[in-house]
């Protein structure tokens, strides 16, 4: 098909561009330094996916943690159910093994969500937790929100932590912001991207 | 710049579109192996990604009961040989309904620097292959350890074949850059098989 130049100098029946288009379009990013939370607004994508790289705490064993408003961010305190388990493996050979995470699990709270496990993160200078979350059609009133998780953490015991959560924010309200802290202290650095997916 | 209009039909300089997303993800690299050693990508790792997705589709080895696996380089891939500290975990089922294993598997490393399993007992069945992918974090950083997070999913050559799910993450524990990375059977060549290497920023 040969390209067509119209008036008003557009190209149109171009077929390929040295980009990648693709369903997955960046929307924001957010680095912290020394930052008590980060939060992102959310709209009308089907599907959010975000990357977490190299969050690190100012604390040492602080746990990697999100949370939904219902009310463009007044309030952090959607109800979720989910689960959790992790796996881990000592940097001196130990302690391989595959664990149901009681402490990151969630029964209708309206707490923080775990997601970078219970085993907590070290804050030497290297370490940190980097990871995913894709949160599932938020703006629905229809159904109740999914969210899926995966990170790997430099656990404080010198130990590698792949921490999986899963669960649903148990509400037919719009999910309109997440929120992510620490547990404890500040999020020191580290950076997050957010994609929307159609 | 204006835009160049070649006698071909194609147009080049062209360094926006309006209505195209500027952030990723970006197909970096495609490597399609043909009887490959190995495949390794020595350049396009750098600091302009946040991260890296590897997307491993049809992974076949020339050799029977083999591992698809992985290592990291600092020098530009003169060495293949990054401290890692790893976990792993498989989830299988028999074809013919007979068994399933759910649990932690030895196919960890403890700060060594040989290869990391991806996929083991891979197959040289026709049909066989492994396929999956692979997030590798921050690896240009000079500060932090580099994660990284794989799943795949592969026909265990047993008989009778198993369907698993191989579950392998953890880190190079090292603060030099990654600016290179290889993949490779355990054994003998890739016979077929493609590796793309997407980026991942803002």
């Amino acid at each position: 098909m040969a390209l067509t130049k119209l008036n008003n100098k557009a190209v149109a029946n171009v077929t390929s561009i040295p980009v990648a288009l693709g369903d997955m379009v960046f929307i924001s990013s957010a680095t912290a330094s020394s930052s008590a939370s980060i939060e992102f607004s959310l709209g009308n994508y089907k599907e959010y996916k975000f990357f977490f790289v190299n969050m690190h705490p100012s604390v040492d064993g602080a746990e990697f943690q999100f949370n939904l408003s219902t009310d463009s961010g007044s309030n952090y305190n959607v109800v979720k159910t989910s689960s959790a388990f992790n796996v881990m493996h000592g940097e001196d050979g130990n302690n391989g093994s595959l664990n149901y995470d009681a402490n990151a699990d969630l029964a209708q709270s309206t707490a923080d969500q775990p997601i970078s496990g219970s085993p907590r993160i070290g804050n030497g200078n290297d370490e940190s937790a980097s990871g995913t979350l894709t949160l599932f059609n938020p703006s629905s009133t229809t159904y109740v929100k999914h969210f899926v998780s995966s990170f790997n953490c430099v656990f404080l015991l010198d130990r590698s932590i792949n921490a999986f959560v899963g669960g649903y924010a148990n509400t037919t309200s719009p999910i309109t912001n997440i929120r992510f802290k620490m547990l404890s202290g500040n999020i020191d650095a580290g950076k997050i991207l957010m994609f929307g997916i159609n | 710049m204006p835009l160049l209009y070649h006698n071909n039909n194609s147009i080049s300089n062209v360094t926006s579109f309006a209505q195209v997303p500027s952030g990723s993800p970006v197909l970096l690299s495609t490597a399609t192996a043909s009887g490959s050693a190995s495949i390794s990508f020595t350049s396009g790792i750098d600091s302009t990604y946040d991260s890296y997705v590897f997307k491993f589709i049809n992974i076949h080895p020339a050799t029977d009961n083999v591992s698809f696996t992985f290592n990291m380089s600092t020098d530009g891939g003169s060495n293949y040989n990054v401290v890692k500290t790893t976990t792993s975990f498989p989830a299988n089922h028999e074809e013919n309904d007979g068994a399933y294993n759910f649990g932690y598997q030895d196919f960890d490393l403890a700060q060594s620097t040989s290869y990391q399993i991806l996929a083991r007992l891979v197959g040289t069945e026709t049909d066989d292959n492994v396929s999956g992918s692979m997030t590798l974090f921050n690896p240009s950083s000079t500060t932090f350890v580099k994660h990284f997070i794989s799943t795949t999913n592969n026909v265990l050559s047993i008989s009778p074949p198993y369907s698993e799910e191989m579950f392998i993450a953890g880190y190079g524990n090292t603060t030099s850059a990654i600016n290179a990375i290889r993949f490779q059977m355990s054994s003998g060549n890739i016979d077929a098989g493609t590796i793309k290497m997407y980026g991942i920023k803002a």
